[in-house]
């Protein structure tokens, strides 16, 4: 169990910078998600730490060793990978003890070992079949097994569950959960699905075009996202520009807005984001922040009904609310909404 | 007409009304197979029934001598025992040629996968297949240029150091080899070829990742997987070896006398087609028990 750093690490290819200046730490025993649209350079970040890609610059410190110019082999590393990368022509077993005999592991040692990795992925008693006998989601569960036999310094995994369905996808979400409690192994997932991130990791890092634009708690990232396009990317936000006017902003339809985030001084430019779910219909103790807009379209979800609406301006504006009294608003209705400043969040463009 | 009409009732809702019955599956399957077939009969088993007819024989049915049936043609390697150490000698030349083609080949064909991308991929291939498109008897000729004495490979020699004797190695059995191997190297990076890009880079990068450097994913990943490509080149490679007579002769000289020179000496020289089929079958009967013996000791290496 060790943390991993990375420090300044920038690589290019060709003219295209693909990681600019990437410099974070995961900490010991943490799951970290690597998180952002295709192209972002989750893979390549991935990559870089596992040794297969070497960065143009910067450093990639595993404990207290500088592993930049380590090769892949020599740095203990996890690695699960989308298409489980298991060795076709060896049973499940010998798969599980690849590793262990790379380290000089083998005969009743490596057999206990096996079979408690196994057993840690529920496959016990599955050692003897083939790769091609299992189902995908035993596989993985093999792939997971065969990574963390060898008790890596830190697992990796890029998109481990997106060739499974969605409800053996939620399931092995669990298993890796609990396997990653159980071993403390310091983790980095590799994610489209902004969900999972969320429920799995300790830490989420939002990656846009190479770039880490923000890294924290999963609820930090959510309640306070930094830049507008994190506020974007994980999850659905309402966005307000305007002027900074004494210590609040002004949108250019003239309504004041109330935010608790520190704003700069007067005048300047400023977006504000707001999360649909934290709106809501204005009512007599409402709250400060106010705006009508007029309903264009209903989503129902059962649970949770989705309202589009636009400002008499032509803002358009996102409401999520509770199907609590089982009424549904209709479309043409122009409603008040109401939210807090403390969910009023200063976003950078 | 009422099994017509019948039919177009089955088809009715179907895309063309006018479809008429479908023909019986045997008739598809039949014409379907018969191109395949036809050819193998033509190529393969018309000239291969001719000759095994050949070699019951006593002489060839075109001289004047009166031809009857006998076995004595399979008698020849009991009758003139110096037989024996040719098919031997001929057996070590394929074997030979086989395990460099093998070497060489495998360690080519992953060089060609794994150390280059798309376009420059295919090139080289084609460069590789090069010396299968020129003609046989150019490209063994050419060797006689390069390894005889005061050839290209002493003259070579001798830029670097102007003393030293001859290396020519022209009219010696690693000349046979060499130039065998020269010709059949492209079946074996082919056949390999095959078999290594159909394995996923995750495969290697995960054997990577659990500590494996390059030689042990050679010996425990890439030879085991590309197995049956290393297997099909061998055949492909040791069976025209063993019967080969230009690239002996030629580079050979008095020690490439193999089981392939002596065949075609029986066809071109002799004028004994008997001798020289009952030959040929005996050599293809060798052929076959040697890759039996060696495909059971392969089933019963894996499944062990
Ligand atoms: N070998 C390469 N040569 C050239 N460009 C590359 C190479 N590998 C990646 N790139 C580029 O680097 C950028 C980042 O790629 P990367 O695979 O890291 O993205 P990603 O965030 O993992 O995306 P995805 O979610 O689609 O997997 C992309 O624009 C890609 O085109
Ligand atoms: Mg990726």
């Amino acid at each position: 169990m060790t943390n991993v750093k990375v420090k300044s690490v920038a690589k290019t290819y060709g003219p295209i910078p693909v990681l600019t200046d990437i410099s974070t730490e995961f900490e010991e025993g943490s799951f970290t998600s690597l998180l952002g649209p295709s192209g972002s350079g989750k893979t390549t970040l991935l990559r870089i730490i596992a040794g297969f890609i070497k960065p143009d610059e910067g450093i990639i410190m595993i404990g207290n060793n500088d592993v930049t110019n380590v090769p892949v082999w020599g740095r203990n590393i996890g690695m699960m990978f989308q298409s489980y990368a298991l060795f076709p022509h060896m049973t499940i077993a010998q798969n599980v003890a690849f590793g262990l005999e790379r380290r000089g592991i083998k005969g009743e040692a490596a057999r206990k070992e096996v079979d408690r990795a196994l057993e840690m992925v529920r496959l016990s008693g599955f050692g003897d079949r083939t790769p091609k006998q299992l189902s995908g989601g035993q596989q993985q569960r093999v792939a997971l097994a065969r990574a963390i036999v060898i008790k890596p310094s830190v697992l990796l995994l890029d998109e481990p569950l997106s060739a499974l369905d969605r409800r053996l996808r939620q399931e092995m979400q669990v298993e890796l959960l609990r396997i990653q409690r159980e071993s403390g192994l310091t983790t980095i997932f590799v994610t489209h699905d902004q969900e999972e991130a969320l429920t799995l990791s300790d830490k989420v890092a939002i990656l846009d075009r190479g770039r880490i634009v923000q890294i924290g708690e999963p609820e930090t990232v959510y309640e306070r996202p930094l830049t507008r396009f994190a506020a974007e990317f994980l999850g659905d936000s309402n966005f307000l520009s305007g002027k900074v006017e004494n210590g609040a902003v002004r949108l250019s339809n003239g309504t004041v807005v109330r935010s608790d985030s520190a704003l700069p001084g007067n005048g300047a430019d400023v977006t504000l984001a707001i999360r649909p779910e934290k709106m809501s219909l204005a009512t007599a103790d409402s709250q400060p922040n106010r705006l009508s807009a007029r309903i264009t379209t209903v989503i129902y979800a059962g649970p949770v009904l989705s309202y589009i609406l636009e400002t008499p301006d032509g803002l358009p504006l996102k409401l999520f609310a509770q199907n609590r009294d089982g009424r549904v608003l209709r479309e043409g209705e122009t409603v008040s909404l109401s939210w807090s400043p403390e969910h009023t969040i200063a976003v950078a463009n | 007409m009422q099994n017509d009409q019948l039919a177009l009732a089955q088809t009715r809702g179907s895309v063309d009304p006018r479809v008429k019955r479908p023909l019986p599956a045997w008739v598809s399957t039949t014409a379907l197979l018969l191109p395949t077939y036809g050819w193998l009969t033509l190529a393969v088993f018309l000239p291969l029934l001719t000759m095994l007819a050949f070699s019951f024989m006593s002489a060839t049915p075109m001289g004047k001598t009166p031809v009857e049936f006998t076995l004595k043609q399979y008698r020849a390697f009991i009758d003139q025992p110096y037989l024996l150490r040719i098919g031997f000698n001929s057996l070590m030349m394929g074997f030979w040629t086989t395990l460099f083609c093998a070497i060489l080949g495998f360690l080519a064909a992953v060089a060609l996968v794994r150390a280059t991308v798309g376009k420059t991929r295919e090139a080289l291939l084609v460069l590789i297949l090069l010396p299968f498109w020129t003609n046989g008897l150019v490209r063994v000729f050419s060797w006689t240029m390069v390894l005889r004495e005061n050839g290209f490979l002493d003259n070579l020699l001798h830029m670097v150091a102007p003393d030293a004797g001859s290396i020519s190695i022209l009219y010696t059995r690693y000349a046979v080899v060499l130039g065998l191997v020269h010709g059949y190297l492209p079946y074996m990076i082919l056949t390999c070829y095959i078999a290594l890009v159909t394995i996923d880079d995750a495969i290697i990068e995960a054997a990577a990742s659990l500590g494996a450097r390059w030689w042990t994913i050679l010996y425990k990943i890439l030879i085991p997987m590309a197995a049956p490509g290393l297997i099909s080149g061998a055949v492909l490679i040791f069976i025209p070896v063993i019967g080969s007579f230009m690239e002996p002769r030629i580079l050979g000289g008095r020690v490439g006398v193999t089981m392939g020179t002596v065949i075609e000496d029986q066809f071109t020289q002799a004028f004994n087609w008997p001798l020289g089929a009952s030959l040929s079958f005996t050599l293809l009967a060798v052929v076959l028990a040697i890759f039996a013996t060696f495909s059971g000791i392969l089933r019963r290496g894996t499944a062990g």
